[in-house]
């Protein structure tokens, strides 16, 4: 892999968001950071999956990359180019090279749009992707590549299924010829069976048309599937990341270790497997744990503390001080590019 | 489906219409299961195939008109709720018979406190005083194991996380100390670890009461996890039934099949993924024959015409609806 292979570099990132309290005069009482450091990269016509639990500010994530929000801190880099900071022409030609697809096919289509009007409607704003007479031919195709009866451009979402609102979803995405897309959660709302018709469109479109994925999902088998690299996120920072098979068959955290381990696997001679149950919700992020974000919940500290270092957590359980006290880095495992952001990561590894 | 038990809850070639503006939906059509005591029966289909319905059904909570029970009988312990009245089939479900919902959020009064709403069955139904019923919302919560129970029957639902929620909606639950417990999607909109927390629970819960479970899931992971015995709905259908082992070794109905090849795996990489092309029928019109006959690679002319026997028995008293059930369980057509 050659530098030139990457099309997204993300360095650093951060979104915080202002807790304001009082009716006439906000004060400020807490900051919510909800993507803290994330530092990310995406190589042409690959996958990266984005894992993570709800609150783990992955969509923050995903909604700055595309322009939704503005980054407190951090570089996006786009083909190289720094996008973090642009005025609207430029975030409009952006746009072009970085699209999205939402999770809910039922409520990201306007109801009073036409097939043909939502996927079309790109082509107004983006005046140079079509010239205006190839316009209902091009909306035409876009239908028939994502599996849609071009014939029924005309009809409106509510007639249409789950699955075939999400590839509505997709051929609008598609309609500026993007070289990225960011998907977030595209199958989770959808029944078992469908759910692989998506995912199967999506692996043709990549290969096909040489797309980028960040693919956002909170279903591990299913970013098993589709990706090629996998980035894991807890508490709006990343614990873990490296090749698919680095990541599901040697995870070097112990929350991506829990994580795996409370998938159920589809198969009942299995059932007795040994399983990390975490306890707890995960904490508020306006309320981070000191040190290691993970500690107060982690399975693995409480095996590890002796008599001289350690420390009790709120929970009672006595863990080593480091983790309360020192925000572990990202660092490397095994391989170069796999890596893990635990003190005892090799430790999480073994067991 | 053992012999030496007696089942608490059976239902018996159930069917239920619902009218709508586009003519008479039939949302169930010839359902039948039974659960025992200590038992785990799952109910796994996609939306709309009429597993919730079903179970609506059973609980009495279905508004009729529009919708409207055919046929059928839903009998517990042996007494058919069907020819009851309606508010005498409720109390005999309000005090055996419990349902948790999918959305605890929704399913919860937000402007009652938790306490209350735990609470209201027992002192309605068994007249409880105020200070008693408080007692016992304590211990229903610790039995949940939600931690600091004693305060937190004072907080309002949204004080608590959706994995907690789920708790206090098992715990209101089992308020009435139930035979059967009817867990409608009762992890779905939670995460993985939160999920896992949940259905540890019900097990625990489940064997210390020997209590009949019925889990309707769409999730074949979770059914492979907790369930004994399986019954897969499709068009308002049962298609198979069969126990667990039976089911995931070698499904005996080309969609069980088709279904458990479609599903992406932790622990396998696999290139593209086995698709069911199509999808699932607008319960307007259901295919006329086998309903699963327009998406089933092993459809003849015999399928488009003819509507598979419902209860086809195989050996070791497995069910399935299709009329080339002993092929298909031959191929072994589990788990790839």
């Amino acid at each position: 892999m050659t530098d030139t292979d990457v099309v997204l570099e993300v360095r650093d990132l951060a979104k915080t968001y202002p807790v304001r309290r009082g009716v006439v005069v906000k004060r400020e009482v807490a900051t919510v950071r909800a993507v803290d450091g994330v530092s990310l990269t995406l190589r042409r016509g690959r996958t990266l999956g984005l894992v993570g639990e709800s609150g783990s500010g992955k969509s923050t994530l995903a909604k700055m990359l595309v322009g939704i929000e503005k980054p407190t801190r951090g570089e996006i880099l786009v083909d190289g180019v720094d996008v973090t900071d642009l005025g609207r022409a430029d975030r409009r030609r952006l746009r072009g090279t970085i699209q999205m697809v939402f999770q809910d096919p039922y409520t990201s289509l306007n109801p009073r749009m036409s097939v043909g009007e939502i996927v079309g409607e790109a082509f107004a704003i983006h005046p140079g992707a079509v010239p205006p007479g190839g316009r209902d031919k091009a909306v035409r195709e876009l239908l028939d590549r994502v599996g849609l009866n071009p014939d029924h451009v005309n009809r409106f979402p509510h007639q249409f299924s789950g699955g075939q609102r999400q590839r509505i979803g997709i051929a609008r995405a598609l309609a500026v010829s993007p070289r990225i897309l960011i998907c977030d959660e595209p199958v989770s709302a959808l029944d078992v069976s469908i759910q692989g018709q998506v995912i199967n469109l999506l692996e043709e479109l990549q290969d096909d048309l040489g797309l980028s994925y960040l693919f956002i999902a909170h279903d591990l088998s299913v970013v098993r599937h589709i990706a090629d690299e996998v980035a894991v996120m807890y508490l709006g920072r990343l614990v873990e990341t490296g090749q698919d098979a680095e990541v599901y068959d040697h995870a070097s955290h112990p929350y991506t270790r829990a994580l795996m381990s409370a998938v159920p696997v589809p198969d009942p001679t299995r059932r007795d497997r040994p399983e990390i149950v975490l306890e707890g919700d995960m904490p508020s992020p306006s309320k981070p744990p000191s040190g290691c974000h993970f500690h107060t919940r982690c399975w693995l500290a409480p095996t590890l503390a002796d008599a001289v270092t350690d420390e009790t957590r709120p929970d009672g359980a006595r863990v080593p001080s480091v983790c309360r006290h020192d925000s572990p880095k990202l660092a490397p495992q095994e391989s170069p590019d796999h890596l893990a952001a635990c003190h005892f990561a090799s430790d999480a590894a073994r067991r | 489906m053992t012999e030496q038990n007696i089942p608490l809850l059976e239902v018996e070639d159930l069917a239920v219409e619902f009218a709508t503006p586009d003519g008479v939906v039939r949302a169930v059509d010839g359902l039948s299961y039974s659960v025992t005591a200590g038992r785990t029966l799952a109910i796994v289909g996609e939306s709309g195939s009429g597993k919730s319905v079903s179970s609506l059904a059973v609980m009495g909570l279905l508004q009729i008109p529009p919708a409207r029970i055919v046929r059928g009988a839903v009998r517990f312990k042996g007494e058919d709720l069907l020819t009851l009245s309606p508010k005498e089939h409720r109390a005999v479900c309000g005090a055996h018979i419990a349902m948790v919902f999918q959305d605890a959020l929704t399913a919860l009064n937000p402007v009652h406190t938790v306490g209350w709403q735990l609470t209201e069955a027992l002192r309605a139904r068994r007249k409880m005083s105020r200070r008693e019923a408080a007692g016992r919302a304590v211990e229903l919560l610790d039995m949940v194991k939600v931690p600091n129970a004693k305060e937190r029957i004072k907080d309002y639902p949204h004080q608590f996380s959706g994995g907690m929620r789920q708790r206090v909606m098992i715990a209101s639950a089992l308020a009435m100390d139930p035979e059967v417990l009817i867990a409608d999607e009762p992890t779905t909109a939670l995460d993985v670890t939160v999920q896992a927390q949940i259905m540890t629970l019900l097990s625990e819960i489940q064997a210390e009461r020997d209590m009949g479970l019925i889990l309707i899931t769409h999730d074949m992971g979770v059914v492979a996890n907790v369930a004994d015995d399986v019954t897969v709905m499709y068009a308002g259908r049962a298609v198979e039934q069969a126990s667990v082992f039976d089911v995931f070794a070698s499904a005996a109905h080309p969609y069980t099949r088709a279904l458990l090849r479609s599903i992406p795996r932790l622990d396998q990489k696999g290139a593209g993924l086995e698709v069911i092309p199509g999808r699932p029928p607008d319960p307007t019109s259901v295919p006329a024959g086998c309903p699963f006959h327009p998406r089933c690679g092993y459809a003849e002319d015999v399928c488009r015409s003819d509507p598979p026997p419902p209860q086809h028995t195989l050996l070791y008293d497995r069910r399935s609806a299709c009329h080339f059930a002993e092929r298909v369980v031959q191929e072994r057509g589990g788990v790839r």
